[in-house]
């Protein structure tokens, strides 16, 4: 359960999709004019995220790691088809958004008028794709964290282009040097908020024993003191000698 | 007569400058921005898509009469994959290292939207001979961005270029560091990339007047 919580806030917060490690860039940059398509596209992506990133786990843990085909039989323990992750992985990406356009049309009429135009859109988002790749990187070990990493991993992505539609729609108002207008100012107010989502990143750090760790911080902070004032003679030895030669 | 006619030496240099893919088509922003905190990652990556679009556009300009329109993006989702495959496993072969630090932006660079939107606007219309001028013209676009935000962050970061200290060393306090300056470590975190960008596309809309936006 921790390590749910865990993986969560991390997902959502630290390695925040856009803030973090840029991904989805295009379209948080091209669909953010307003906070009504913005919303519309957040669902979209959360929705897409939560379903293929454990389809795309369930592909790598039984088709794809070196070894996983076992379950077919003793010969197949040396194969290692992991160079075909990134077809597999983008042809399940298209598949699945082309099905959940498919199931949501019939079923839910209202949803697909407001999801639709976003959907085939989707398929090309980098977030989607990475949230595979990065999924199989970290190598996340059980199907319902790869459920709760897609999902908060599209929860992230949903709030910070929420966020910057909100300030888009603001900033309108202001008067920003002509040729920062548009995509300039959203450059770098994205990188200010960046900055800003860097500060999460003390939050967690997955430590269960506090005491030692602050007595081995304490021990290291002085260690590091020693070492710093050290050098510190050596530079002032430096700067005497130098004194000497200008001499 | 020259190798290229005008119209098709306007291919590859409109995209360098006045139509460039990330600074005016606001096109494969992402991977961009993640892996040029060194200018290394940054040529690699410029080279990688280079090689993708180039030849990527070859191969959708000679099958686009055949491609049922239906399911086209499947069908170039399929062929950058297979690039992005052989690029990937190039660099696996020969640069380990190199793309240890790349990890997932290689593959990503199957979802780079300045792939997908040429094969969309120029390859599916266009013989094979444009379409891979074009290809090339835009990956330069792309990748001459790449290498001047690299350029910036790895010099004001960390005071090397590929690698090698170009400003003295920060340690021993030699060459600009004696005078007491530090490098910014600014530059290394990833919203830097941003911001940097974002002070390109100020200097270029600026010099430009044509390409500023309406408010």
């Amino acid at each position: 359960m921790l390590e749910h919580l865990e993986l969560f806030f991390k997902s959502i917060f630290i390695d925040n999709m856009v803030f973090a490690v840029f991904l989805g860039m295009c379209s948080y940059l091209a669909v953010s004019k307003k906070v009504a398509t913005a919303v519309g596209l957040g669902f979209a992506v959360i929705f897409v995220l939560a379903v293929t990133v454990p389809l795309n786990w369930l592909l790598d843990q039984y088709i794809l790691q070196p070894g996983a085909l076992t379950w077919l039989g003793a010969e197949y323990v040396d194969y290692d088809l992991s160079f075909l992750s990134f077809i597999l992985f983008i042809a399940t990406i298209a598949t699945m958004v082309q099905l959940v356009e498919i199931v949501v049309e019939k079923f839910s009429p209202s949803l697909y008028n407001s999801l639709g135009i976003f959907l085939p859109l989707i398929a090309v988002n980098c977030a989607i794709l990475g949230g595979s790749l990065f999924m199989q990187a970290r190598e996340i070990p059980s199907l319902d964290l790869a459920f709760n990493y897609g999902l908060s991993s599209g929860i992230g992505w949903f709030l910070a282009i929420l966020a910057i539609a909100a300030i888009r729609e603001k900033i309108r108002y202001s008067a920003v040097p002509a040729p920062l207008r548009g995509l300039g100012i959203t450059f770098i107010i994205t990188g200010l908020m960046g900055i800003g989502f860097q500060s999460f990143g003390g939050m967690l750090t997955g430590d269960n024993e506090p005491p030692i760790a602050v007595e081995e911080t304490v021990v290291k902070i002085e260690e590091s003191q020693k070492e710093e004032k050290e050098p510190k003679k050596e530079s002032q030895d430096d700067q005497k000698e130098v004194i000497a030669g200008i001499n | 007569m020259p190798v290229l006619s005008k119209k098709e030496s306007k291919l590859i240099l409109d995209p360098l400058a006045d139509n460039n893919p990330i600074t005016i088509q606001v096109l494969g922003i992402c991977s961009a921005l993640a892996i040029t905190a060194e200018l290394k990652a940054s040529v690699v990556m410029a080279v990688s898509v280079l090689f993708v679009l180039g030849f990527g556009n070859v191969v959708i300009s000679l099958m686009r009469n055949m491609i049922p329109s239906k399911i086209r993006i499947i069908v170039q989702l399929i062929v950058v994959a297979t690039l992005v495959i052989v690029v990937d496993q190039t660099l696996k072969a020969f640069a380990y290292e190199l793309s240890k630090t790349l990890s997932v932006f290689v593959g990503l660079i199957i979802t780079n939207c300045i792939i997908m939107g040429r094969f969309e606007a120029f390859a599916l219309g266009n013989g094979p001979w444009r379409s891979f001028l074009d290809g090339i013209g835009n990956a330069l676009g792309y990748g001459v961005i790449l290498v001047i935000v690299g350029f910036f962050r790895e010099l004001l970061g960390s005071g090397t270029l590929f690698g090698a200290p170009v400003l003295g060393d920060p340690i021993a306090k030699t060459g600009l560091y004696a005078f007491g300056y530090e490098n910014n470590g600014f530059m290394i975190i990833p919203p830097a990339a941003l911001i940097v960008v974002g002070i390109l596309i100020w200097v270029q809309r600026a010099k430009n007047p044509l390409l500023i936006e309406e408010a």
